[in-house]
């Protein structure tokens, strides 16, 4: 029990918005509303909603990197991309019996977090850094589409798997879970709905913890003065390695899940406009806060694709705007804005009551 | 026993030989003072010994051990520690935060918070500890970095003008303050414009002119020297 409470004490901290029963009761009754709004829904519009959330962990990615520390990555499509593709090559290969499926997801993470460490190496150890850290890592991801959407010829392929240039990669196995009897497929609607908010829920809460805990600070205080940092004795450059690792593991993640989904991945996945995206997401809601990150993708993402019914130049469109309002109203995000808002109004009223 | 020893130590920005062959050795306990008309190379001495820039010839000594190739985070760990020229606290980050980030590869849970709570009352922050860093006076961010610093109980502080902004009565606080830590064992090397807070903590003192070592003795050795007193505390200070 004290376990469990000191497990919940490390949740909050001053690297994150919203902490308390008030919080919390509003954490707990938003994941009641997810855990049974499938069973008021259709597979098709839940579908939709694991559509959403697997932008989730990209933007989570961003979040950990650009907002927390303070390196802004603008290829982390790479990493979602190099994890799709992985996973599609292997379950292609392998098939989908005796549980592979999960093991190629998190091999597909893996081999998304070792380019990290080579990336990541390169780039940290050779003092690549501000600017010039988001032009390599966009040069990567760009270069990765590029070599992806020549891939048409036949003679592209690992094993039995066709890498289809520009078309894409099709057909993988959805995820499959070994079951006694009769195995149970993940398809595109409510079993991988609960799958995908369970990762969601299982990583947010994660990265809480790690970002109030010694290593989250030490990070901030990378991205707030790095000569300081170091300074103080932190191994800056291994920190920032580390925290790039994790963040290309989430973008992974997001790739695999994204692959799963619509059983598909195209080189544009790696391309310049899905690139932007995640950072729109992610400067709109608030890139130093998990929170302000997450309610700001899924708020963009659902107003992007209500516009996109309108036509998707509007909604292109829609996303400039909002950048650029956010810039000028709320810089550190829209979102985090009007949480630091409500917690004001939050201690004023317990102030008055008390 | 010298704590530190730079040994011929020379240092170029392009044409600018900032530092020129200097050599100088920090006796273990002892309050070294470097003074110098500004331009002379006393911050880039600092850069060079914590290995932020590195000598194009010479070697550093510290404790004994040649840490002339050494990264930064490794000599801190050796015992250096520095609060620079202009204050690097961690500008986004409340008071009390910038002190946890300093305090907790020592310390952790409650001993922690007693840490920064002792801290806090040393340094008298206690009423800024929620603030952010960036919003406090030149003078208490200066304080808030010194605090960082000493956390680390290191056995040589290097302080980079750590008076500057301060009125005459901080100045004459934060020389006491200087002279406990030294009292306790820390080995001080600052650079100090205020010949006041000089003469109240130096030992010994280094006038550094055009990158090199142009006099050393006692306080009242330098302020008797009229090389020292036509280049520099002629026209710097009375
Ligand atoms: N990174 C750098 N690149 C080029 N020149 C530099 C660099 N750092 C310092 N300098 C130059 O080296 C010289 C010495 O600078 P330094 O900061 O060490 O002087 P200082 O003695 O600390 O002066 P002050 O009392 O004004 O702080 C100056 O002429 C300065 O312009
Ligand atoms: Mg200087």
């Amino acid at each position: 029990m004290t376990g469990f409470l000191s497990l919940f004490r490390r949740l909050e901290g001053p690297q994150t918005v919203g902490r308390g029963p008030g919080f919390w009761s509003l954490f707990a009754l938003v994941l009641a509303v997810a855990l049974a709004y499938p069973l008021f829904s259709d597979g098709y519009t839940v579908g939709n909603t694991v559509y959403f959330f697997v932008w989730v962990f990209i933007a989570l990615s961003l979040c950990v990197i650009w907002g927390y520390g303070g390196s802004l990555s603008f290829g982390q499509t790479a990493f979602f991309g190099i994890a799709g593709y992985g996973y599609g090559v292997l379950t292609i290969n392998f098939g989908s019996a005796y549980g592979f499926t999960l093991l190629a997801l998190v091999i597909a993470v893996a081999i998304a977090a070792l380019v990290a460490v080579l990336l990541g190496y390169f780039m940290f150890f050779g003092r690549i850094a501000g600017v010039f850290l988001g032009i390599v890592t966009l040069a990567v991801t760009l270069m990765l589409e590029r070599f992806m959407a020549q891939t048409a010829g036949p003679e592209w392929h690992i094993g039995s798997a066709r890498l289809n240039g520009f078309n894409g990669m099709s057909a993988m196995p959805p995820l499959t879970i070994p079951w006694p009897g009769e195995p149970i497929v993940l398809f595109a609607d409510v079993g991988l709905y609960y799958l995908v908010l369970g990762l969601l829920v299982f990583v947010y809460l994660a990265l809480r913890i790690l970002m109030n805990s010694s290593f989250g600070n030490i990070i901030v205080a990378i991205r707030e003065n790095p000569e300081r940092a170091e300074m103080l004795g932190y191994d800056v450059r291994k920190y920032q390695l580390i925290t790039f690792v994790i963040g290309a593991a989430l973008a992974g993640l997001s790739g695999v899940l994204y692959t799963v989904w619509g059983q598909y991945i195209t080189p544009s996945s790696m391309g310049m406009t899905a690139a932007a995206l995640p950072l729109i997401w992610v400067a709109v809601g608030g890139r130093s806060d998990l929170t302000s990150t997450v309610i700001g993708t899924l708020v963009v993402l659902a107003a992007f694709q209500a516009l996109t019914i309108y036509g998707s130049q509007y909604a292109l469109v829609f996303m400039g705007v909002l950048l650029v309002l956010t810039v000028l109203i709320a810089p550190n995000g829209l979102v985090l804005g009007v949480m630091n808002w409500l917690g004001r109004i939050a201690t004023r009223l317990t102030q008055r009551a008390g | 026993m010298s704590l530190l020893e730079l040994r011929k130590l020379n240092k170029h920005f392009g044409g600018l030989h900032v530092t020129n062959s200097v050599d100088l050795t920090l006796r273990a306990g002892e309050i070294h003072c470097l003074i110098g008309p500004n331009g002379a190379g006393k911050s880039t001495l600092f850069r060079l010994i914590l290995g932020e820039h590195h000598p194009g010839s010479g070697d550093i000594l510290f404790a004994g051990e040649n840490i002339t190739a050494l990264k930064s985070f490794a000599r801190i760990h050796r015992g250096l520690s520095v609060k620079f020229q202009v204050p690097g606290v961690f500008k986004g980050l409340s008071v009390r935060q910038n002190l946890e980030i300093a305090l907790q590869s020592r310390h952790r849970g409650a001993e922690l918070d007693a840490e920064i709570g002792r801290l806090l009352a040393f340094l008298g922050l206690e009423s800024e500890q929620t603030q952010t860093a960036g919003n406090l006076s030149h003078g208490q961010k200066q304080w808030l970095e010194i605090g960082m610093a000493i956390s680390l109980k290191p056995r040589l502080l290097l302080l980079d003008e750590p008076t500057a902004g301060m009125s005459p009565e901080e100045t004459h606080m934060t020389g006491e303050m200087v002279q406990r830590l030294n009292a306790d064992g820390m080995t001080v090397l600052a650079i100090e414009h205020d010949m006041a807070f000089v003469r109240q903590v130096a030992h010994r003192v280094t006038v550094l002119h055009l990158g090199q070592v142009f006099a050393q003795g006692s306080i009242d050795e330098i302020v008797a020297d009229e090389r020292v007193a036509a280049i520099y505390l002629g026209q710097a200070h009375a």
